[in-house]
């Protein structure tokens, strides 16, 4: 009945598609050729695709529990030593107990979430600053990891605790002649389903977008951008289906970016972590229960840190005392290059991911490509500051 | 030499584009007291920050001939070498650097690199001297003063520079009458002492007591300039050359708004000081609001208004809070903020910037952080097209002026922000509402709009109590107010009885029973 009210804005009204919300994604690609051109076109192999997922999957983990961290205008630096500790104790139960495997996957989970829970008591209920309590974490983590493990490496893990690392959705292959592999028939499904996905998902934003009366994208704006989007999906699942069709792994991180990223755009809890971190005294005069939100953020991002040091173990195949280290540097790189704030408030899941992707291809491409792995650590940090640098410069020109 | 200190011609100012400054032309006699006027948006302080050079040469056109040489500023450095000073309205002091630190801030006292701290303190002394701070310990951190004698400590800063020329922007947004007078009183002091200033102000009444001239810009240009003893200076003259029209009343007619029953009651409400729990903030605080009542609780700085308002609003301030609050006769439990809104409790905070907005964030975000739960979301996911659907309704209902709801609410002026800040109560569907010093730094034109919508409020039946240290607003809207003192109720006046020498009354009557 007061729908009356709203005015529909005439629908010639038009604006450009930002380039800049695009500009990561268009970076990444441009890593990629990058690397394709110095490697000889070596990344580019099915089997190189296969390993940028399997190699970056932990840090995409991280990345998305992170960047809700760095949405609170803070970040997690215990992650590395408790991805480490969640593995030794998975590893340990396994190896030296004989638990089963989904026993042991629980098991790391709660000492993930345990981690979390501790420090989100210390930053939301005792107000300590989440960089000393997690910088204690961090110690704490890598001691125990080294207390558990005994200062050894546990394993081998047996393969249906690796499976969720290494393994692969059943193929049904078309074409094995003369040697090739063959093209994985059920890849090329679930990509022609994701295609669908996207644009059905483009044409229902337009219809919110024309019923709101808010201006709108020129149509051949969106159907560049869809086609680059699904373009790059083809290649890389016709990629993964040459190879050994879809890893589990890539199941895994869709749901977790799933949910992710529908916590973050769609829910109340979301948007109540933004709130959070663009003005934290004017959201809790709003009514929020930042304590708790800041809470969760942290108990969260130690559940994740138990994904990602299964992730880890079940890949090596084995529990290692020094493994995950400096995984929190990776994860906070992940979510700046994506666009996050240092001063909280602003980032997106998916700015996240492609952050991490961009450390990955960068990774794969620079071992690759025989670059000294103390050189790769320059360039590492040169993206990081060029990257963070180029998006601060290109808002203060707008502002 | 000419007749003037200071002259600006023909000055424009782009923004991308946008003319921010016009053909402006200023000029301003040696040891007057110049104000300037304007609306928000105006242009004065863009005009105040081409003359300081924080607009460098260059980004302007025109000229500024300062002591009749054409000055070419490429910083504040450069303005400051001049004598020009400016004071802006954020104070740019250092908070845990002592009094004598921040008087000699960027203008260090040295000796070969060294800073020579026994001049530091001796001509710090001497500079407190000169704001009628002589008797304040050079040596204790700057944040241990009140902001109105933080104001006096920017001046002794600028005193310190050799400034000729001050200007300060708005340097009694954040005081008290008392400490205001006391600004003016220098600032008046200061010109016997042939010190030239430009005063840029909202507070009109101010402006004509200290004021030689003043000159009025509006939409960028120049418009006029009045001069004391010449022109008239009524505050009435001064709001028609902003306004371009005169505005009849400041204060719309509240009419057909007929006053129910006591909807809000507030019992003995006693509350503590959060960081000291043998102090009390707040003694046997008992109020009552009606449906379709505008309520003010008048009072100095400090008496406890707004410690009051964030006390019953979910316990945001105090401990060892006691007392009662009834809503429609029925006792409610409000210990957190969420229990406030759910038992439609609104309050609408000072200092939007601080305590109402999330600035980097949309005008719809804002709108609807905190009815989001209760009215925009199922099952904790958020109702996207509901909450496009209010924040379009209410951006046109309350008239903020932007292009889109999706714009980021620190882009806005403080006008618009302020009503951002009002629809995002509102959509909480509150049946009692709290403003706190609703217009404050906002222009004339943005003011009348919000008691246009304070008007509608009480006229939806709705209780609101307003907090206000401007007197002529209280006045102006309330239909009773409560006065105040220290933490106690000192009066309480109706309709007519509502002036501001009967609210001073109240506070002077109640400081003598509390010496007695």
């Amino acid at each position: 009945m007061e729908n009356t009210a709203v005015k529909t804005a005439p629908a010639s009204k038009k604006v450009n598609l930002s380039m800049k919300q695009y500009g990561m994604v268009l970076a990444l690609i441009a890593v990629y050729l990058i690397f394709a051109a110095l490697t000889g076109g070596k990344n580019l192999s099915a089997i190189n695709v296969n390993n940028l997922i399997m190699q970056n999957g932990y840090v995409i983990i991280l990345a998305v529990g992170m960047l809700l961290c760095v949405l609170t205008g803070n970040v997690d630096l215990g992650v590395g030593s408790v991805v480490a500790s969640c593995g030794a104790v998975a590893g340990t139960l396994i190896v030296d107990f004989g638990v089963s495997t989904p026993v042991a996957m629980l098991a790391a989970l709660a000492v993930g979430a345990l981690f979390g829970v501790f420090v989100g008591f210390f930053v939301s209920k005792l107000a300590i600053p989440p960089f000393i309590v997690t910088l204690a974490t961090m110690l704490m983590g890598r001691g125990i990891c080294y207390v558990i493990l005994q200062s050894q490496t546990k394993g081998p893990l047996p393969a249906d605790y690796n499976w969720i690392s290494t393994g692969f959705l059943p193929t049904i292959k078309v074409g094995a002649v003369d040697g090739a592999s063959g093209v994985d028939l059920v890849s090329i499904a679930i990509a022609i389903v994701v295609a669908v996905l996207i644009v059905l998902a483009e044409i229902k934003n337009i219809a919110t977008t024309k019923k709101h009366g808010l201006p709108m994208v020129p149509t051949w704006q969106l159907i560049i951008k869809d086609a680059v989007i699904i373009g790059i999906e083809f290649f890389f699942f016709y990629k993964l289906a040459c190879f050994s069709g879809v890893p589990v792994l890539l199941i895994l991180l869709a749901i977790v970016v799933g949910i992710y990223h529908f916590i973050t755009t769609q829910t109340v809890a979301g948007r109540q972590i933004y709130a959070m971190g663009g003005n934290a005294k004017a959201a809790r005069l709003s009514g929020i229960n930042t304590e708790k939100v800041f809470f969760w953020v942290y108990a969260n991002m130690g559940l994740l840190c138990g994904v990602a040091g299964i992730v880890l173990s079940a890949r090596n195949a084995s529990a290692t005392p020094k493994a995950g280290d400096q995984f929190e540097m990776d994860a906070i790189a992940s979510c700046y290059i994506g666009g996050a704030a240092t001063s909280g408030g602003v980032g997106t899941i998916i700015g996240a991911v492609v952050g991490a992707l961009i450390m990955g291809v960068l990774n794969n491409g620079m071992s690759l490509a025989g670059f000294d792995t103390n050189v790769q650590k320059i360039v590492k940090g040169a993206v990081l500051l060029g990257a963070v640098t180029i998006d601060l410069l290109s808002k203060r020109k707008k502002g | 030499m000419s007749e003037y200190i200071l002259e600006m011609n023909h000055i424009v100012k782009e923004f991308s584009g946008v003319r921010a400054l016009d053909d402006v032309n200023l000029k301003v006699k040696p040891g007057e007291i110049m104000a300037i006027c304007g609306e928000n948006g105006a242009g004065k302080s863009t005009l105040m920050n081409v003359l300081s050079g924080v607009y460098p040469y260059g980004e302007y056109s025109g000229d500024i001939v300062y002591n009749g040489e054409v000055c070419k500023f490429h910083s504040i450095k450069d303005s400051e070498h001049k004598g020009i000073v400016i004071i802006h309205q954020e104070l740019a002091l250092s908070p845990f650097l002592s009094i004598a630190e921040n008087v000699f801030i960027g203008n260090e006292r040295k000796k070969g690199g060294i800073i020579d701290w026994t001049a530091t303190r001796r001509e710090a002394q001497e500079l407190l001297a000169r704001v009628g701070l002589e008797h304040e310990n050079v040596n204790v951190p700057v944040n241990s003063l009140g902001v109105g004698k933080q104001q006096l400590i920017e001046i002794a800063k600028a005193l310190g520079k050799k400034a000729d020329l001050l200007i300060l922007d708005e340097p009694t947004a954040a005081l008290n009458d008392k400490e205001s007078a006391q600004l003016l009183e220098l600032m008046l002091q200061l010109k016997k002492q042939g010190m030239t200033c430009i005063i840029i102000s909202h507070k009109l009444n101010e402006i004509s007591y200290v004021a030689d001239s003043i000159t009025i810009i509006r939409d960028g240009h120049t418009i006029e300039t009045l001069h004391k003893g010449v022109d008239d200076f009524s505050e009435d003259r001064i709001i028609k050359g902003m306004v371009g029209r005169e505005l009849t009343n400041r204060y719309p007619k509240r009419e057909n708004c007929p006053i129910g029953d006591v909807i809000f009651e507030v019992k003995d409400w006693n509350v503590y000081h959060p960081d000291d729990a043998h102090r009390q903030v707040l003694k046997n605080i008992n109020i009552k609001v009606r449906a379709g009542e505008v309520v003010g609780l008048a009072g100095l700085m400090g008496a406890g208004r707004t410690e009051l308002a964030m006390s019953l609003f979910g316990h945001s301030y105090g401990q060892k809070i006691s007392g009662q609050v009834l809503m429609n006769g029925r006792p409610v439990e409000m210990k957190n903020v969420r229990q406030a809104i759910n038992n439609k409790l609104a309050y609408v905070s000072e200092d939007r910037k601080t305590y109402g907005l999330v600035l980097i964030d949309s005008i719809k975000f804002n709108m609807t952080l905190s009815a989001l739960s209760n009215f925009f979301s199922h099952n904790g996911v958020v109702d996207h097209h509901n909450e496009a659907l209010k924040a379009e309704e209410y951006r046109n209902l309350i008239n903020v002026k932007t292009t889109s709801v999706d714009q980021a609410v620190g882009s806005l002026s403080g006008g618009n922000q302020q009503k951002v800040v009002l629809a995002k109560w509102m959509l909480t569907q509150p049946d009692v509402l709290i403003l706190d010093e609703p217009t404050r730094g906002i222009d004339v034109g943005a003011k009348y709009e919000i008691y246009c919508v304070i008007n509608e409020l009480a006229k939806a039946g709705k209780a609101v109590i307003i907090i206000s240290s401007e007197m002529p607003e209280i006045i102006g809207t309330c239909d009773r107010t409560y006065v105040l003192n220290e933490g106690e109720i000192a009066g309480e006046l109706s309709g007519d009885e509502i002036t501001q020498e009967a609210i001073m009354g109240c506070i002077m009557a109640h400081n003598r029973k509390g010496d007695a």
